[in-house]
């Protein structure tokens, strides 16, 4: 009976300190001035890396999800008469929800991994600590221009995510269903707005992209220096990634979209 | 040469997010950057407003002049008080044209239809419309019909 105590006690403790461990690592790689001189070529790399090479994924599976939304909506819009609909269903259903979300869970599998697993190589081939031995501060040179990257690229992947979407819906909308142009685009503006919707949305995807990120990073720096360590530490990301994306959707939505 | 090629896709990358951005501001929530001075604002009084809400349009022979603003209960009229901004090039309504709550298609959005009277002054900023029809109720409507009224 007490040996359940005695774990229960253990994991909790185990727990708190990877959760201290994650936040002084994100302070410390995060606080402090700026050099911008010789930072400035590392987040940019890290930009391509991160942001540029997820474009394609993003742009490829935006383009899909808005035609699927697209074809769904009219099937059911169309039995009310109201197929004109379609276009404020699939934008709103884009900007405020799936836009975010499927870009943060497609970030975490695609670029979160990706960081994961170049971090945890980095520590078990001991680059990181020979970074140390010449004085130069791992965290401010391979973690803190990752981290920025990602903090970057997220909000603009899941915005051409929801452009793209749009433009989906109206190719299946529009040029294949035939639903009118003119008021595809009318209902869509008269019900989107740019505050309530497309900045809550934008707001969303900054939380998601600053989760993912941190855990995707910090994940590859606390993994043990082995292969099974590496693997183990890029599944731990994307699951804990997808789970913090959907958690914390639910509760962004509920404190940005809920009436009471 | 292979840095520099880095530095043009990532600064593709920013612009085209940045180029989605003002597609999902201007395309898709309609965000204007025409600023205050190019409408004027017009108040109507209605006894249902039935549905109508703020950003709504406001149109004169299905042609968009302007939109909603923002609604209000009168507190002492009882009414709904709402305010209406109408763009400057449309200058020239009369005093005593009627405001009317339409409904788009059968189930679409409500919006303000403005027909024109025959008086020789024209609504300048802050005037009242006070001819106005209430929207359609439909229970209303098909509760007269029950009844045989």
């Amino acid at each position: 009976m007490l040996g359940y105590f005695r774990k229960l006690g253990a994991s909790t403790m185990h727990s708190l300190s990877v959760l201290g461990r994650s936040g002084l690592f994100l302070w410390n790689s995060l606080v402090g001035i700026p050099d911008l001189r010789n930072g400035m070529p590392l987040l940019i790399k890290q930009l391509y890396s991160v942001g540029v090479l997820s474009l394609v994924i993003i742009v490829v599976s935006g383009l899909f999800i808005g035609m699927v939304l697209g074809l769904q909506g009219y099937n059911i819009l169309v039995d009310y008469g109201s197929e004109q609909a379609i276009g404020q269903m699939v934008a709103l259903t884009l900007v405020r929800e799936l836009g975010p979300v499927v870009t943060g869970l497609l970030f975490a599998g695609r670029a979160g991994s990706a960081l994961t697993a170049e971090i945890g190589l980095m520590k078990a081939t001991e680059q990181l600590s020979s970074m140390e031995m010449m004085g130069v501060d791992p965290l401010r040179r391979i973690i803190a221009p990752r981290l920025w990257a990602g903090f970057i690229s997220m909000p603009i992947l899941a915005i051409i995510f929801s452009a793209v979407g749009i433009w989906g819906g109206m190719l299946v909308g529009v040029d294949w269903l035939g639903v009118y142009e003119g008021s595809f685009w009318a209902n869509m503006q008269s019900s989107v707005s740019f505050e309530k919707d497309i900045l809550n949305g934008i707001i969303k995807s900054l939380v998601f992209g600053f989760v993912c990120t941190w855990i995707a990073v910090f994940q590859g720096y606390d993994s043990t220096p082995t292969s099974e360590g590496i693997s183990i530490a890029t599944t731990k990301t994307v699951v804990y990634s997808s789970l913090a994306v959907l958690g914390l959707d639910f509760v962004l939505t509920a404190v940005m979209f809920a009436a009471f | 040469m292979y840095n520099r090629s880095i530095e043009l896709m990532v600064g593709l990358f920013i612009a085209i997010g940045i180029a989605a951005l003002a597609v999902l501001a201007f395309q898709v929530s309609g965000l204007s950057l025409k600023s205050g001075s190019d409408t004027y604002k017009v108040y109507a009084q209605f006894d249902d407003l039935g549905g109508l809400t703020a950003r709504g349009k406001v149109s004169m022979a299905g042609v968009t002049i302007g939109k909603v603003s923002n609604i209000e209960l009168d507190k002492e009229s009882y009414t709904a008080l709402v305010e209406m901004e109408l763009y400057s090039s449309v200058d020239n309504l009369t005093t005593d044209s009627i405001a009317a709550i339409q409904t788009a298609g059968l189930l679409g959005e409500k919006y303000i239809s403005i027909n024109v009277g025959a008086d020789e002054e024209y609504l300048a900023e802050g005037d009242t419309i006070f001819d106005t029809q209430s929207a359609l109720n439909i229970e209303k409507l098909i509760g007269s019909f029950a009844s045989g009224k």
